[in-house]
């Protein structure tokens, strides 16, 4: 064997008005291989309407070790959500 | 030891007594978080036998799709093994996610490292086979494989969602089957006693050794590998089949098969734990032959793998050149 087929990462969405989500992975040797592979392995059921195919290798992913201070900057911010802020009692709807 | 080391493994114990609390919590963990190496690696085991058991689990099955009765049966039996080759990539893709490549997992497989369902190493004889294979070995199989869907690593409860949603449909087929031949021709009615006959025994050891011989057990339950023990869902297997072998006049070869009032369950013979033994060491009908015709699969694809490879890398360099 001289070279394996990379993986690819398989994103589908499920019908239109839906985002597309990672499904899980699968091995190919080029992009059209793919998404066939994509849709024999994770639509046989009619799951999917669209599909995106992209190899592994290309995804950035943040590193959860680093969590703590990557997302700290959003965890003292609570005047981002509705509740925060005080109403008077007879506003029922806002 | 240095003052080093003692901090290390100091450092160690508390990142283990944290994840042990995430999973208390029900918290998922995912591919990139720290896990303690012994979950990485009983995870690795369990994930690759179950892979490796739906890649070989197509090919008793393959045997009848030339010979299946009917359109219909044959369309069926095909979309099954379809589905089982599925549920091996999905579970090979999850697997991969611990670090460990798709050919170190073929490697393991074809060379006896790693094993497989042992229920696969036994010969379908008859059309029946694929009744009762689906009844039996996918109804265990499912019994099994549903408490997995809320198991603590995320890629495999994912990948297990997918699956037991699949499944269902393969355990009807298999029990249409044994229907069909139970209101046929005595004849036919045999055939469909020989396979209960022979695919009962093999199916109660499906579920695993007894809870006194599991080795895996506790730590299995700690990381939600196994929500119930193996007597536990041999009993629940055994409970939920034996009416259904009734309803259609097909007696499960157990002579000291007793429903027991006072338990709510059936009392049920000893296991040929000798057996089951024999063939996980290698030494069952069809051991060699089915690993014989992966490893021949897998090597006469070769050339087709290294065909698309060499392909896609020329398209590549073409688009650089343009």
């Amino acid at each position: 064997m001289k070279k394996n087929w990379p993986l690819w990462e398989v994103f589908v969405r499920s019908k239109n008005g839906l985002e597309h989500r990672h499904f899980g992975s699968l091995h190919a040797a080029d992009a059209e291989m793919a998404l066939e592979n994509a849709r024999d392995v994770y639509t046989r059921r009619n799951e999917g309407v669209s599909i995106w195919v992209v190899e592994s290798k290309d995804i950035t992913a943040s590193n959860p070790e680093n969590n703590g201070e990557f997302f700290e900057p959003a965890q003292d911010k609570v005047y981002r959500h509705p509740t925060f802020y005080d109403l008077p009692d007879e506003v029922k709807h806002m | 030891m240095s003052n080093e080391q003692i901090k290390e493994m100091e450092i160690e114990r508390s990142l283990e007594a944290q994840f042990e609390e995430r999973i208390l919590r029900d918290e998922k963990i995912e591919a990139k978080d720290w896990m303690p190496e012994k979950y990485r690696k009983t995870h690795i085991r369990q994930i690759s036998q179950h892979a490796h058991s739906e890649i070989i689990g197509m090919l008793p099955e393959g045997n009848w799709i030339t010979r299946a009765p009917s359109l219909r049966r044959k369309v069926a039996l095909l979309a099954k093994i379809q589905d089982e080759a599925g549920h091996g990539l999905y579970l090979y893709s999850a697997c991969e996610t611990l670090g460990v490549s798709r050919e170190e997992l073929y490697e393991q497989l074809h060379s006896g490292k790693a094993k497989y369902s042992s229920i696969f190493n036994y010969p379908t004889v008859s059309w029946a086979d694929m009744g009762a294979v689906g009844w039996l070995v996918d109804g265990a199989a499912i019994i099994n494989q549903v408490p997995l869907c809320s198991t603590s690593y995320g890629p495999y409860a994912r990948a297990m969602i997918r699956v037991c949603k699949e499944e269902s449909f393969h355990q009807r087929q298999g029990y249409e089957i044994m229907v069909k031949l139970a209101k046929g021709t005595p004849e036919q009615k045999e055939m469909a006693q020989d396979a209960l006959n022979r695919w009962w025994w093999p199916s109660l050891m499906m579920l695993g050794p007894t809870d006194a011989e599991s080795v895996h057990t506790e730590q299995s339950m700690k990381w939600k590998l196994k929500r119930k023990s193996n007597d536990e869902l041999r009993q629940q297997f055994i409970d939920q089949t034996v009416p259904q072998a009734e309803l259609i006049g097909l007696t499960i070869p157990d002579k000291d098969l007793k429903w027991n009032e006072e338990r709510g369950s059936y009392d049920f013979g000893e296991i040929d734990w000798d057996e089951f033994w024999q063939v996980v060491k290698g030494h069952g009908p069809c051991n060699k032959e089915r690993m014989d015709a992966r490893v021949n699969a897998w090597e006469e694809g070769e050339w087709v793998r290294d065909a698309a490879m060499a392909y896609a890398e020329k398209n590549k360099n073409i688009n650089k050149a343009v």
